[in-house]
């Protein structure tokens, strides 16, 4: 699927659809099509050199777009999964479990599951995450410091379930809490951002030592079209709000509220998951190796120093 | 000169203005004796509506006289986004409100004496854009957390805000983060951490340090909550019961440990504090 301001590509796209359809390409058919291919991954490139914030958000929001489990596949070796929170239920929403990377680093996964379909996206909320969703976060993650294993913690969410259920099993504490247990959790957290960091409902995961971010996710306080409908008064103003709200990787690097981009293929990540896998693979078990070693004393105090930093007065 | 241009009577002002004797209660309308109102700390006693105070008036009603000192006051907002929006630059108006409420941001934090005790007191104050946490806000929060942990004093904490402000966007949440790390600090040091929630505490402020607290104390009928009731109700397509949101509907789900009217506040702070043994 192209997104709307694709459509340079969408048209190549039919083309070739058009030639690769034909029963006997004879040498000029193969060189249109080689033509045609090379003149798409140039428009891609050339349009994803310069992506504005709101196609950025496309982008990051693609039905396509690697989720969690589609990472699970592709970067881990094993994955034994966990459920729930130990109070009330298992949220979809959030899942998680003991995982090995494929150069034998164990550690425990967890993070945020959107659906690619609609029964998927029923089944986890469209990755809205529900209280027992961060309460079962927090739990894995105590255990992993049981286990003295590091938390690799994935975010992808448009936010917290704004339900009545949600209100009334306290979403605002089961998030509160996360963020205060795991400022001063006793192992290394790797926060990695792969889609939309949706507000309380991706810092209710996203606290951590080292924070990774894939080039066309995005993070913000809220959705462009819901700052959009506050300050322009018009929820179609989204494009204006997202650039007004600085939520693209570059942006969030210069504001060093993340450590690391993660370049994506070109036209991005749900074009080449070889591609990302192997990059997103790279670059966690590089940060993964750099956490090692390090006392936990010292890895709370310079988690806390990070954050203590993001804002600091003049 | 026609009757219908005829200049109306002029009007004497009554020798004493009726506001300055009575207060028409915004709850139940009823008129109170503004020296009553007053007295109650600006409380209803018929049907226990509670008007917002200011920061300086919530200090003024826990501390004793004269013993606060504030800390940070000339820490104020920044503007990391260099934000602009349809009505202008949050530059201009956050300028402005201060200018208009002599406010450097949405929290005052200071040292002072609780009924004698020593306590570091942060306050949120509504008028300051909704009490709306950015970095500012964020940071004289942590410091504050700080100064307790230096002291060893306990933290009490007065929250009223309608959440994040988006006017400094990402930097504005992760002051949630930062707050509450702060927060852990102090439960590592085994310091009272007491969260007083006042109307409204919503959105990132409620989803952070307010909601993580030794014990938390609401104010009557106080809005408490994560998501508006708007959103809400688009989201699931119903309307939400009255009483939802309610500092009465926490308590009942467990989320708040008792609703103080407050008058009662301050002596209801003292006797807590007063089981601090370390």
């Amino acid at each position: 699927m192209n997104l709307d301001f694709e459509t340079d590509v969408t048209e190549i796209d039919a083309q070739l659809l058009e030639l690769r359809a034909v029963a006997d390409p004879d040498s000029s058919t193969k060189s249109r099509i080689a033509e045609f291919e090379k003149q798409r991954d140039a428009k891609l490139k050339a349009l994803y050199a310069d992506l504005t914030p709101w196609q950025t958000v496309q982008v990051a929001r693609h039905p396509e777009r690697p989720m969690l489990r589609d990472f699970i596949a592709g970067l881990t070796t094993e994955f034994i999964e966990l459920h729930g929170d130990r109070l009330f239920g298992d949220d979809q929403g959030i899942i998680g479990g003991f995982a090995t990377l494929k150069n034998q680093q164990r550690f425990m996964i967890l993070g945020h599951q959107k659906g690619k379909n609609f029964d998927d996206n029923l089944r986890c909320n469209f990755g809205m995450a529900r209280p027992e969703g961060y309460r079962k976060a927090m739990r894995l993650m105590k255990l992993a410091e049981k286990y003295a294993l590091p938390v690799v913690s994935f975010i992808d969410t448009p936010g917290a379930f704004p339900g009545a259920d949600a209100e009334e099993r306290g979403q605002a504490e089961a998030i509160a809490r996360n963020m205060m247990d795991m400022a001063v959790l006793k192992t290394p957290i790797v926060v990695i951002i792969t889609g939309e960091g949706g507000s309380g409902g991706a810092i209710g995961i996203g606290v951590g030592d080292v924070i990774l971010m894939l080039q066309y996710a995005v993070y913000s306080v809220i959705s462009p079209e819901g700052c959009a409908s506050i300050l322009w008064r018009d929820g179609s103003k989204a494009a204006e709000a997202a650039n007004a709200l600085k939520i693209t990787a570059p942006s969030l690097k210069q504001l060093k509220v993340i450590d690391e981009i993660i370049p994506e293929p070109p036209g991005g990540a749900h074009r080449d998951y070889p591609a990302i896998m192997l990059t997103v693979g790279n670059a966690l078990a590089k940060t993964l190796k750099n956490l090692t070693g390090i006392s936990t004393g010292k890895l709370v105090s310079r988690r806390y120093d990070k954050f203590a930093a993001m804002g600091r007065a003049r | 000169m026609g009757w219908f241009s005829r200049k109306k009577k002029q009007e004497q002002p009554p020798a004493v203005a009726k506001e300055d004797v009575w207060v028409v209660c915004p709850g139940c309308k009823a008129h109170v004796y503004r020296e009553e109102w007053e007295k109650n700390l600006k409380t209803c006693d018929r049907c226990s509506f509670h008007e917002r105070l200011t920061s300086a008036e919530r200090v003024a009603m826990l501390l004793d006289p004269k013993s606060y000192t504030e800390l940070n006051p000339r820490l104020t907002f920044s503007d990391p986004l260099k934000f602009v929006d349809a009505k202008g630059s949050y530059a201009d108006k956050a300028a402005e409100t201060s200018a208009k409420t002599g406010l450097k941001e949405a929290v005052i934090t200071g040292i002072g004496r609780l009924s004698g005790r020593k306590i570091v007191l942060a306050v949120m104050d509504f008028r300051f854009m909704g009490g709306s946490l950015a970095s500012g806000t964020g940071e004289k929060i942590r410091l504050a957390a700080e100064a307790a942990l230096h002291y060893r004093y306990p933290f009490v904490m007065v929250a009223a805000s309608g959440g994040a402000r988006m006017h400094e966007g990402i930097v504005s949440l992760m002051q949630m983060p930062k707050t509450c790390a702060a927060i852990a600090r102090l439960r590592d040091a085994r310091l009272p951490y007491i969260s007083v929630m006042t109307d409204p505490t919503t959105g990132g402020v409620s989803a952070s340090f307010a909601m993580v607290g030794d014990v938390h104390i609401a104010e009557p009928r106080a809005l408490i909550g994560f998501a508006g009731r708007r959103v809400i109700e688009e989201t699931i397509k119903q309307k939400l019961p009255e009483d939802f949101q309610t500092a009465e509907y926490l308590l009942a789900h467990g989320f708040v440990d008792m609703i103080v009217p407050r008058p009662k506040l301050r002596d209801t702070l003292h006797q807590i504090l007063a089981y601090r043994r370390t």
